[in-house]
């Protein structure tokens, strides 16, 4: 067995899990904003207000007659994706990437038809996937089509871009890319890989998989250390908005990019976890508390999301 | 947001364990309930037997009673004697068992016996009316004889114990003078000395005191001297003129005029025979503080139902201690959160093996068994209830097998909770589902390490006897799992998590 020492991990300034939900998610986090992430089409509407680019939502199905206008929406669609507004860790997405003939075709690229999705959104609006089994309403969206500079990196599915947003001011941000041990999802623990990236310049630092340094992509065999970000600053004030959106002073926001509608958010987590972490190869602590030393807050996204990349940018 | 000192919730929780701890210790130390199981204390058991003939008619015999002894506290009082009447009278300063019976005739035996328990702080209440010295009238020459001698100890001595310890040595065969020759005969000694006493000024009586040995029989009370010194009673050897009453001595009369009255019998006489009892400590305290009113503080007042209950309860915070221990320092993962506890409850009541291969076989058939709903697509409720009817399936099963096989264990299968194991099974499915087996192993082993610790805990005899005699003790469980919400440190688990990062250190 390999330990650290208690001492070199304060020394790195490492957040924990203890600390995260006594000194942070605790007393940061208004409990009475939480159904504001966890449900996703709450958080679709509320951040639509600031200016926040979300995937477009093509339907929403609330109740069990409303399934038959489905067809009729799907008719015109090439690609769309079904999802349970209150899910959580893509329990219940369905991926439709393209037509063939009356088949859809998943993203996994086995068809199915289109009886089979009205079950699946019979299966949502009851509460399969929801948590505690609550009942639930559908929402489908308009397919993401990563763009090609970093969907060259994954296998299968969207690469996503993890920043924790601190009372406003991105601190941490990781890139996430599915592989075939993850199974094409974008689950750190599941296997999928972490790559570190510099606040100030949306530069790859260091890449992890099952919390192990690594240098090459297992499955494409790319090199993760010369990964740029487009549209670094941008998507950082993206992030940041979040904040006034949902008031939430610690949050993760997944983004994705758009090969069309360029940084799109995809969802918000109250609770982010610590991985991003071991991805950057630092610790969170030093960088929180120095936005909590602050003694002027700035105001504005943009101003928070400068500072942020001239204070926690890396060299 | 501000940040609130935390202050006041370190001397709150400082408050919950301080109250906890010295009400434990109050409670040990005023009512005698003892830290550890299996403590004995020593309890004297005398018997007091009453022999008389009873000439044809009624009889009232009365047996004046220790009130109070010096170094001892009665724990009970119980008469043995068939067909009397019996009753225990308080009157003015003494105490009397008495008996009583319309017809009798020839010889009878009344037995009392009563439990004594050293207690070396026991003393009797201090008398509210200072005692009478009454003047005795002596003739000549023995009046002049009496003067003498008082004057001659009064003159040797500056306090009534002083002057009652140089009476006696004048006194003594080796020390008389001529004046004490004149009045001492080996009969009337005693009796002459507190009246001498009392027509010195010094209120004096006569106590009469068992001197306890272990397994004695037809033992008979032993006379004492006892002056009062305007305080309270002092008990003198009349022999030695020592002052003080020893260990061994049960001051069994004092004060009292007679030690036996028999109305309507003759021959009557006492004796006492003793035995040396140990007795648990426990039951000790709780028959005292049955008696002295203070019982209500404890679970022993309960019927014995819900003692039990009581006492499976008393343990849970046990048990959920160990839980945020292992999950807030340790890190150990388990599925649903106090699954664990319940588990260990159900292992309390069958016993570790037993209880393990059993709960592993229903859980495991569970599994299996839900394999095949999960291919049926139910909503959630109905799922669990199909997994519940299942589960009761399951165990009436193995209780069935078991029983049939000639394994009494099997039964124990009905201790566990249905309801928790069916949402155990539902949970480890679904967790096989989304993460896979891998992830079932990690979180079921966790469970089930905690809840064998959680056991091993509870299961302790201390733990079961601490929570049950001293239930104050949960508040220092209280204060030690709020102060666990406020740990901030890392998991031992989170050490090893965080393993990779020596390398950017």
């Amino acid at each position: 067995m390999d330990w650290i020492s208690p001492r070199s991990l304060k020394r790195l300034g490492m957040l924990n899990m203890n600390r995260r939900n006594v000194d942070y998610i605790a007393r940061y986090n208004e409990r009475s904003s939480y159904p504001l992430v966890d449900n996703k089409l709450k958080t679709k509407l509320v951040v639509a207000e600031y200016g926040v680019k979300t995937p477009k939502l093509l339907q929403v199905v609330r109740q069990q007659h409303e399934i038959s206008h489905f067809r009729e929406m799907a008719e015109d669609l090439a690609g769309f994706a079904i999802k349970p507004a209150k899910g959580s860790g893509g329990k219940g997405i369905t991926v439709i990437t393209g037509r063939d003939g009356d088949e859809y075709i998943k993203a996994s690229g086995s068809r199915v038809d289109s009886p089979f999705l009205e079950r699946h959104l019979t299966n949502i609006l009851a509460g399969l996937y929801s948590l505690a089994g609550t009942p639930d309403v559908a929402i489908v969206e308009n397919l993401v089509e990563s763009a090609p500079s970093l969907a060259k990196y994954s296998h299968q599915g969207v690469p996503d871009i993890r920043i924790i947003v601190f009372q406003g001011y991105p601190v941490m941000a990781m890139l996430r890319l599915a592989t075939t041990a993850s199974d094409g999802k974008a689950n750190l623990h599941q296997g999928a890989v972490g790559v570190g990236l510099d606040i100030g310049s949306g530069r790859g630092l260091n890449a992890v998989q099952f919390n192990r340094p690594i240098t090459l992509h297992p499955d494409t065999g790319l090199a993760l250390e010369n990964i740029q970000i487009e549209a670094w600053d941008e998507m950082l004030e993206m992030a940041s908005r979040c904040y006034e959106a949902t008031g939430l002073g610690y949050m993760g926001v997944d983004l994705v990019v758009d090969a069309n509608e360029g940084p799109l958010l995809l969802e918000l987590n109250a609770r982010p976890g610590l991985a991003i972490q071991m991805a950057n190869g630092r610790g969170l602590l030093p960088r929180l508390r120095a936005i909590e030393s602050l003694k002027r807050p700035h105001f504005t996204p943009l101003e928070r999301s400068r500072f942020a990349m001239d204070t926690f940018a890396s060299s | 947001m501000t940040t609130r000192s935390r202050l006041p919730f370190y001397i709150a929780v400082f408050l919950l364990i301080a109250a906890g701890i010295s009400l434990a210790v109050w409670r040990h130390i005023e009512l005698g309930i003892p830290w550890l199981t299996g403590e004995q204390r020593p309890v004297w058991m005398v018997e007091a037997r009453i022999d008389f003939d009873a000439g044809d008619g009624s009889v009232l015999a009365s047996l004046n009673i220790p009130e109070q002894p010096p170094g001892f506290r009665i724990l009970t009082e119980q008469a043995a004697s068939p067909g009397y009447g019996f009753s225990i009278i308080d009157s003015s300063g003494s105490r009397r068992a008495e008996w009583s019976k319309r017809e009798v005739s020839g010889p009878q035996t009344l037995y009392f016996k009563a439990q004594f328990i050293p207690d070396p702080n026991a003393q009797p209440e201090i008398p509210v009316r200072e005692p009478r010295t009454p003047r005795t009238f002596w003739e000549e020459p023995e009046a002049t004889a009496v003067q003498e001698i008082l004057d001659q100890a009064k003159a040797r001595s500056s306090t009534p114990e002083s002057m009652t310890r140089e009476l006696i040595r004048l006194m003594q065969p080796d020390t008389r003078t001529q004046n004490t020759t004149l009045l001492v005969s080996e009969e009337n000694y005693l009796d002459l000395l507190v009246d001498m006493l009392n027509h010195s000024g010094i209120a004096a009586r006569i106590a009469d005191g068992l001197r306890l040995e272990d397994a004695r029989r037809r033992q008979q009370l032993m006379p004492y001297l006892q002056i009062y010194n305007g305080e309270r009673w002092l008990t003198f050897n009349p022999k030695t003129a020592e002052q003080g009453v020893p260990e061994d001595l049960l001051l069994w009369r004092q004060g009292a005029a007679s030690l036996l009255d028999v109305v309507g019998g003759k021959n009557s006489e006492v004796s006492f025979s003793m035995l040396r009892q140990t007795v648990p400590a426990l039951q000790l305290a709780t028959m005292e503080s049955a008696s002295n009113g203070l019982g209500f503080l404890s679970f022993y007042e309960l019927p014995i139902e819900e003692q039990s209950m009581f006492r499976m309860l008393l343990l849970l915070p046990l048990g959920a201690l160990m839980v945020a221990f292992m999950r807030i320092v340790i890190g150990i993962r388990t599925s649903g959160t106090f699954m664990p506890v319940l588990i260990a409850v159900a292992f309390v009541q069958t016993t570790l093996v037993p209880g393990l291969i059993a709960f592993l076989s229903v859980v495991s058939i569970g599994l299996l068994m839900r394999g095949y709903l999960s291919s049926l697509n139910l909503l959630l409720v109905s799922r669990i209830s199909a997994l519940i009817i299942l589960v009761i399936f399951i165990t009436a099963g193995l209780s069935i097998i078991g029983y049939q096989m000639g394994f009494n264990t099997g039964m124990t299968v009905t201790f566990f909770p249905m309801v928790i194991i069916a949402w155990t099974i539902e949970r480890m499915s679904i967790l096989w589902e989304e993460e896979g087996a891998h992830e079932v192993m990690v979180q079921g082993a966790g469970s089930l390490f905690v809840a064998i610790c959680a056991y091993l805990l509870m299961s302790a005899p201390l733990a079961g006897h601490l929570t049950f005699n001293f239930p104050e003790l949960h508040l220092v469980i209280l204060g030690l799992i709020l102060l666990m919400g406020q740990y901030t440190g890392y998991k031992l688990s989170e050490l090893r998590r965080f393993t990779p990062m020596k390398a950017y250190d």
